[in-house]
């Protein structure tokens, strides 16, 4: 089951640049919660603070706390561990090029010590069909590798990889952006069934996706979040008028 | 061709869909919801890998550090063990000679009454490389601008693999080819034209009908030194951007003259780093040229006499060195070589380094 | 305007004459190429028989023997020098890709592993002997007289630069995705670079490992005072032990006929090895070293 993210006065550098600014929300359980905003925001940045991939960059530097469900992850963890409990998608999908869609599916599992062989079939039989993958892929599970599908089938590929794992957090970094109409829809459809297993966080540029999939939205702009309230009232009567100008398309 | 795997539509999405938070959602868990799941277990026993992770970061920068390692290793090793000859001679080792007890004349080399001097391979290490640049950098230099400017496109391809080919031949296959292949046809054909036609210079004399010689020397070298000075003018020719052709041809420039403003001009640095690095390999060659120069510690203006060099003379006698002073006084040559050799090479390489820096190799 | 259309003229008499000469040039240089190919083939092939590949040398002024001797020696001296040039090149350019990218000290190897490729062979010689093989009091039971072991050693040494930066390149290749993909998932660095990063580079680096290989295959002159040599069949690191190069190079400088004749065999057998590498390696970089990678 997911759990949800305390966010307090999070702030975040890269080198001498102050990408991110006094962020403090919850993002609640069992939900999906949009991050929407203009490029260069810093969503994206938020996001990989909430599984410490931003310190991948070596001048990046983070003060402030994140607690996702019991476990401060700056304090009482170090980001190998943290990574193992939060899980994510990225832009591009990004499957393993040199293995197949099995080894794919196992990799977070296997990389980590992991062969109990029987256990390992169930949970990528599990994984794929929660992320609607299964019916396409099971008879070509170890003889296709994970590139040699088509993109809306990697980015699935790569959501089962990352549900194998059984993370209480799954964050998507504008999971859908590069993929085609039709792949989209499937991965907004995945994201409603999912978010009742898991807590989701989806960074998206599309503001209608965000009204289709999410709960809660968040309005970020340079750096700041402007507004955080339930989906409805973002896009029906936000209060801050920063973010009525994007709504409305007035910049963005 | 993807081979791709059929796509299944999954259910029909519905049209109008209105995300709420829903209580009824929040209460409905599964039972044993509370409980973790043997995975979740399973990762969350595992450790964070700190020590792990540290022990291969040290033990790749191990790896990195032998490269320093190395350097010492030869610098350390080559240095103590020229230490005889370093106190018997000095620094005139490199230039001083001496005279011959018996004959009188001027002596370079003499291992039975332990005299050594490093003049006479100084000298043949200079000519021989000399000679090779002379015939390689206009043959690199012209193979390059035709590979680059000239060439239909499928010709690039196989030209560009046979020069890689010429680069990867070893060097005692070239000897063995230059001993019965390129000395009989020197001595035969090319070094009486040359000594007939030239001989005035005082550089082609006729006094050694073996073929053998510095000209045999430096002509193997430079099929051998070309490749590199071929490969290397091309890196840092298509390193230039088009622009700038572009701009010297819309002045109406020929094609040559757009090679010689727009790409050779910008390109002169590296160019001239790829002749410098065609050098270091020439100073350093041996078993090409030791096969075909003479092995004789003699210094002569001609060009077609016998004659050695550094890389050659220790090839030649280093087993056979009996006393401590003969042995040392190679291994000082090789230290010479190996300092000479760095020198060079770092040179050659910043100027490369300065001209392809941030432009991607493009030369295949 | 009769200048002007003289000064044109030669102007493209120039431009002719620079294409005519850069063809020529093309020319000159793959005659030799090819000339050197032919006569290995002509004088080596036919002597390319089962007593060559089976047989050691007969002594001096017989006629017949092979170089089963040299192929062998060469083939235990390789082994030694990969044992230990591939692991500690690609350890370097591990550290240079994905540990050191950007910083002063990754700089600093990198061009001195580019400045020792181009240091003679013949130094490495002289350094492998004067610490293994010139007598002293050694450590070690291969230390004190010519040995394979030293030999094995010199040829090493000259593999480790080569793969090393062979291997950085191909790492450098690796998408910046997939190494994320790893770390996001909760994979150990150790284990992502190793399982992930150079998984997905290894065809590119096993080539450049090719390319090492059948450089230091060729190579004589470090192992004319380490190695040495042997007239007989040997596989023992600490003797002399016959190669492939050495004995090409004794043979051609030999008197004897039938030892010439060895020399061409020898030449070619050894040329065909480089072919095949360097075709392997052209072979698998153009197909693409990281098939369906992005």
């Amino acid at each position: 089951m997911g759990v949800g993210i305390e966010v307090n006065n999070l702030n975040a550098w890269y080198g001498s640049n102050h990408t991110l600014q006094d962020i403090t929300l919850h993002i609640p359980a069992n939900h999906a919660t949009a991050l929407i905003g203009p490029s260069g925001c810093g969503k994206s940045t938020f996001v990989r603070c909430l599984n410490r991939m931003h310190e991948t960059n070596p001048i990046a530097r983070v003060t402030g706390s994140v607690r996702v469900g019991d476990l401060d992850i700056y304090n009482d963890a170090k980001p190998v561990q943290v990574r193992r409990r939060i899980g994510m998608v990225f832009q591009r999908p990004n499957p393993f090029p040199t293995m197949s869609i099995y080894d794919n599916v196992a990799s977070g599992l296997k990389l980590n010590g992991y062969s109990n062989r029987r256990v390992l079939d169930d949970i990528v039989e599990k994984s794929l069909k929660n992320s609607a993958l299964w019916d396409e892929v099971k008879d070509d599970l170890k003889k296709k590798s994970g590139a040699s599908l088509s993109g809306g089938q990697q980015q699935r590929l790569c959501i089962a990889r990352a549900l194998a794992v059984d993370p209480e957090v799954l964050l998507m970094d504008e999971p859908a952006s590069a993929l085609d109409p039709v792949s989209t829809s499937k991965i907004e459809d995945l994201i409603f069934q999912l978010k009742s297993q898991y807590t989701i966080v989806i960074v998206t540029h599309n503001m209608q996706q965000a009204a289709r999939v999410a709960e809660k939205t968040g309005f970020f702009l340079n750096g700041r979040m402007v507004e955080f309230d339930s989906t409805h009232k973002i896009f029906t009567n936000p209060s801050d008028k920063r973010t009525e100008d994007y709504i409305t398309g007035r910049f963005g | 061709m993807i081979d791709t795997v059929p796509e299944i539509r999954i259910s029909q999405p519905p049209i109008q869909r209105e995300p709420s938070l829903d209580e009824n959602q929040l209460a409905a868990k599964p039972t044993g919801a509370e409980s973790i799941s043997p995975i979740r277990q399973y990762l969350l026993s595992r450790g964070n890998s700190a020590m792990a992770d540290r022990f291969f970061h040290v033990l790749m920068v191990l790896c990195a550090l032998s490269i320093f390692g190395i350097v010492a290793f030869i610098a350390t090793e080559l240095v103590t063990s020229s230490q005889l000859t370093w106190h018997k001679f000095g620094f005139g080792f490199f230039y001083k000679t001496f005279v011959s007890p018996v004959t009188g004349d001027k002596m370079y080399w003499d291992p039975v009454n332990e005299q050594f001097s490093a003049v006479p391979f100084v000298y043949g290490t200079l000519v021989s490389s000399f000679l090779s640049l002379l015939i390689a950098v206009p043959l690199g230099v012209g193979l390059a601008i035709f590979l680059t400017e000239m060439s239909p496109r499928a010709l690039r391809a196989p030209l560009a693999f046979l020069t890689e080919l010429l680069a990867a031949i070893p060097s005692v296959i070239y000897g063995l080819w230059a001993v019965f292949v390129l000395v009989p046809l020197l001595r035969e054909y090319v070094n009486p034209v040359l000594v007939r036609t030239l001989g005035w210079t005082g550089f082609f004399a006729d006094d050694n009908p073996t073929g053998l010689g510095f000209f045999a020397g430096g002509v193997i070298l430079s099929i051998m030194i070309l490749p590199i000075i071929s490969s290397l003018t091309r890196e840092v020719m298509t390193a230039v951007p088009h622009s700038q052709r572009e701009a010297v041809l819309a002045l109406g420039a020929t094609r040559w003259e757009m090679i010689r403003m727009g790409v050779l001009r910008n390109a002169r640095i590296g160019i001239v780093g790829a002749i410098i690095l065609g050098l270091g390999r020439a100073l350093g060659e041996t078993m090409a040229v030791t096969m075909v120069i003479g092995n004789t510690p003699e210094i002569h203006k001609s060009i077609l006499a016998n004659g050695s060099s550094m890389a050659a003379v220790i090839a030649n006698e280093f087993t056979e060195a009996v006393s401590d002073v003969h042995r040392t006084a190679l291994i000082e040559i090789g230290l010479a070589l190996f300092i000479v050799t760095i020198i060079v090479n770092a040179l050659a390489q910043l100027l490369v380094w300065a001209v392809t820096r941030g432009a991607p190799s493009q030369a295949h | 305007m009769k200048e002007e259309g003289l000064r044109s003229q030669l102007r493209t008499v120039t431009d002719h004459a620079v294409t005519g000469l850069a063809v020529l040039a093309t020319i000159l240089v793959v005659t030799p190429l090819v000339v050197i190919f032919a006569y290995l083939v002509i004088k080596g092939a036919s002597s390319l028989n089962l007593e060559f590949f089976t047989q050691i040398p007969k002594p001096e002024g017989e006629t017949g023997g092979g170089m089963a001797n040299a192929i062998v020696g060469s083939g235990v001296l390789l082994g030694l020098a990969s044992l230990i040039g591939v692991p500690i090149g690609i350890g370097g350019g591990i550290f240079l890709a994905e540990f050191g990218r950007g910083t002063g000290l990754a700089n600093a190897i990198r061009f001195t592993a580019d400045v020792l490729n181009g240091v003679p062979s013949i130094v490495m010689g002289l350094a492998a002997y004067a610490l293994i093989v010139s007598p002293h009091i050694g450590i070690l039971p291969f230390m004190g007289h010519f040995s394979a072991f030293s030999g094995g050693v010199a040829l090493g040494i000259m593999m480790i630069p080569t793969v090393c930066r062979t291997t950085e390149e191909m790492l450098l290749m690796v998408p910046h995705a997939v190494r994320e993909a790893a770390l996001g998932l909760g994979v150990p660095n150790w284990r992502s670079v190793l399982s992930i990063t150079v998984r997905t580079a290894s065809p590119g680096i096993i080539t450049g490992c090719m390319l090492a290989f059948a450089r230091v295959a060729g190579e004589t002159a470090p192992l004319l005072f380490t190695a040495l040599g042997n007239m007989f069949m040997s596989t023992s690191l600490n003797q002399p032990i016959e190669a492939l190069p050495l004995q090409i190079y004794v043979y051609a400088l030999s008197p004897y006929d039938d030892q010439h004749r060895l020399a061409w065999a020898g030449a070619l057998v050894l040329i065909l090895l480089i072919v095949v590498a360097v075709s392997l390696v052209r072979y698998v970089t153009s197909r693409g070293v990281l098939k369906g990678a992005s």
